[in-house]
């Protein structure tokens, strides 16, 4: 850490922001929605039955608690121990489910029976099909064009499930321009549907609302870990792109000073090609979906297309709680390559027997550069967010062509 | 104060405003001109230029399909503001607004931005998603630099925050026709009487509606609504979409169009038999009180 942490309530929300970070930055027309959303988010923490019953799916439906595995022998340098957070066991494959059945709830509280979703990987998208056709809602799923071609499987998930996926193939035809387009499906919907957005990034009530729904993943492993080394870990690690795994994880051990939180962005193709999604590291600050945050962008304010193999990171903006943790010293930022990162997809499926997802890789990869790295043994616990089925056409395609 | 002036004269008249959108270096900066001096000589008020944007989230398919032209050809924010300082110059007295998204404010820094829209004679800043509940970040800037800052007025906004958007609005009031994204596809209007009744009870400046008004019929029904002008947005880039490659074509197509919408506006008064009562509240007679109220949130145009 760079600084010390002033106040217990320096990473705590105020309104629409955390820090300097966050706001509300969507057309007026949205303004009613969003202030609807928030008094029924803020009500539902203080709902006896609305918690019951999300307590109830969590366990009964989604699986909850999920297991840490300690890892045989992926990563045991220098005595090293790696500890994964399995989210990959979590009905639907992926961290996303926790917070998708919570949303759901509040939509069928407030009234609304058509959810719209944005997804990249399409793990939110599968989040949110099972969560509507668990609870009766009609759900539509905007997804880039790119993304549905590399991730083939999610697609037809989403499909059996009942949910309509509609492809976006304007602007790069990716997670951001799936947002776009969610918004704007917003914009006349919002009486009868609403926008179940899949990450910590987007106009205030999202970042809080996601983090809150999200952070029993951070608070589950905290006690497993307590059961398991009789002590926090060294290091909490979590790949990002809108960054809800990582918020999630890191949540419930900000106020664990000794507790080093490390996020883990995709450079792609390398941090000094244009190709990558490392908005944190690279990008500057600015307004992109709702928030003041930071955003890869030329010095105009046009936003750039990111680049990551993981459709699931590929997001040129980030959550604005990260950009506080980053610019408070609470939290460090780094990144790791496409190759780096399928080196650990490899890696871990055979050492282990876990098929991590590309996204979770990048984590895997970093912890992996630390262990190596570090002269003393560490605890390192990772959030393994999602399971790798979906990716593996893909990687199959990317491993034949460079052979 | 191009504006006051604007409204005042056209109250005289009996006449809604008519302000025609276009993207600013669409399809080319020379045929932007061009554009717009069509626009002008076929009964434009005032104009509402648009910066094109990487990520236009109000935007329907029309609009958004004509930023690529500007931003494939690198027509930017600088450049926009060199456009529209030529404008300026051949048009002394036209209200000039911006809109825009609120990254491109931001991005260059905001005061630079505000900065150089005053140097090139911009009279109105919109942030297409900058509500008034988040005029803070951008106020300050506008202020120093004298420019107006435009809020929208939606069909379903609580009354809060319409009593925010008509004491913070400045120049005119956007009134939306409905809810939904810019685009001609549906032009149904849910804007009821009572929308426009109360901003009219708040003072608000002068109201000029805009989304899915692209007919003469549309103009009918503002003007009944009791608005004081009209916006046409994505008709317009609708035609140069479509004609772009052939440029006289699409002048003529647009001469012809600014044509018949600004003489509905012009007209449309007439034709309903409506005449400006001189009552207590109206935006136009009061509008030295209007001043005043806005003097008074530290707003003064």
């Amino acid at each position: 850490m760079n600084q010390k942490v002033n106040a217990p309530t320096q990473f705590e929300f105020d309104g629409a922001y955390i820090g300097q970070f966050g706001g509300q930055f969507v057309p007026q027309l949205l303004m009613p929605a969003l202030q609807q959303l928030n008094k029924a988010f803020e009500a539902s923490l203080v709902d006896n039955d609305f918690q019951t019953e999300l307590k109830r799916l969590l366990k009964e439906y989604a699986g909850r608690p999920t297991p840490v595995t300690e890892c045989t022998s992926y990563a045991r340098i220098n005595q090293s121990r790696i500890f994964l957070k399995r989210e990959d066991l979590l009905h639907g494959g992926a961290h996303k489910t926790n917070q998708v059945l919570a949303q759901a709830l509040l939509a069928k509280k407030m009234g609304k029976h058509r959810i719209i979703a944005e997804t990249g990987a399409g793990q939110h998208g599968v989040a949110t099909a099972l969560a509507c056709a668990l609870l009766g809602l009609k759900a539509t799923i905007y997804m880039g064009k790119k993304d549905c071609d590399r991730q083939a499987p999610n697609v037809f998930r989403m499909q059996l499930m009942g949910a309509e996926v509609i492809p976006v193939d304007n602007g790069s035809a990716s997670l951001k321009d799936a947002i776009n387009e969610s918004l704007r499906d917003w914009a006349s919907s919002y009486e009868t549907t609403h926008y179940l957005l899949g990450t910590v990034a987007g106009p205030a009530p999202f970042p809080k609302m996601v983090r809150t729904f999200q952070k029993i993943i951070g608070e589950e492993a905290k006690q497993q870990m307590k059961e398991l080394i009789g002590q926090l870990p060294d290091a909490v690690i979590a790949c990002v792109g809108g960054g809800s795994n990582a918020i999630g994880i890191f949540a419930d051990f900000i106020k664990d000073e000794q507790v080093r939180l490390i996020g883990v962005e995709p450079a792609g193709k390398g941090l000094d090609t244009n190709a990558h999604g490392a908005t944190l590291l690279k990008g500057h600050e600015g307004i992109l979906h709702g928030a003041r945050t930071y955003v890869m962008q030329d010095k105009e304010g046009q936003v750039q297309e990111s680049h990551s193999v993981s459709a699931g990171l590929d997001y040129p903006a980030v959550g604005p709680e990260h950009v506080h943790l980053m610019t408070s010293g609470r939290a460090e930022y780094v990144s790791v390559t496409d190759e780096e990162a399928l080196e650990a997809f490899q890696e871990l499926s055979k050492s282990e027997g876990i098929i991590p997802a590309l996204e979770s890789s990048h984590a895997l990869a970093y912890a992996k550069k630390l262990a190596a790295e570090s002269t003393e043994p560490l605890n390192i616990l990772v959030n393994l967010s999602g399971r790798g089925d979906k990716d593996l056409a893909h990687v199959m395609s990317i491993l034949n062509s460079s052979n | 104060m191009r504006y006051n002036k604007l409204f005042n004269s056209l109250k005289e008249r009996n006449q809604l405003a008519y302000i025609p959108f276009l993207l600013l270096g669409d399809p080319t900066e020379e045929l932007s001109l061009k554009l717009i001096d069509t626009l002008v000589k076929n009964g434009a008020d005032a104009l509402e230029l648009g910066f094109a944007f990487s990520d236009p989230v109000a935007d329907g398919p029309v609009i958004q399909a004509a930023s690529l032209r500007p931003l494939t050809n690198g027509f930017y924010v600088d450049a926009g503001f060199k456009l529209i300082s030529q404008v300026r110059a051949k048009y002394p007295d036209l209200p000039i607004g911006i809109l825009t998204y609120a990254n491109l404010v931001f991005a260059p820094g905001i005061e630079q931005f505000y900065d150089k829209a005053a140097r090139s004679g911009v009279d109105s800043v919109l942030i297409a998603d900058c509500p008034v509940e988040e005029r803070d970040l951008f106020s300050a800037a506008a202020r120093n630099c004298s420019i107006d800052t435009v809020y929208i007025a939606p069909p379903d906004a609580g009354p809060s925050s319409l009593e925010l958007i008509a004491n913070y609005s400045q120049g005119y009031t956007y009134v939306l026709s409905r809810k939904g994204i810019t685009g001609t596809e549906n032009s149904q209007q849910e804007t009821g009487t009572d929308l426009i009744e109360q901003l009219k009870q708040l003072q608000a400046p002068p109201l000029v509606q805009g989304f899915g008004i692209s007919k003469p019929e549309h103009v009918l029904q503002a003007a009944e609504a009791g608005v004081d002008g009209i916006i046409t947005g994505s008709a317009i880039v609708n035609l140069i979409n479509e004609h772009y490659n052939t440029p006289d074509k699409m002048l003529d197509l647009v001469a012809d169009y600014a044509k018949t919408m600004s003489d509905a506006a012009h007209n449309a008064r007439h034709q309903l038999k409506m005449v400006h009562t001189i009552e207590k509240g109206s935006n136009y007679v009061d509008s030295g009180n209007n001043q005043t109220a806005a003097a008074g949130n530290g707003t003064a145009s």
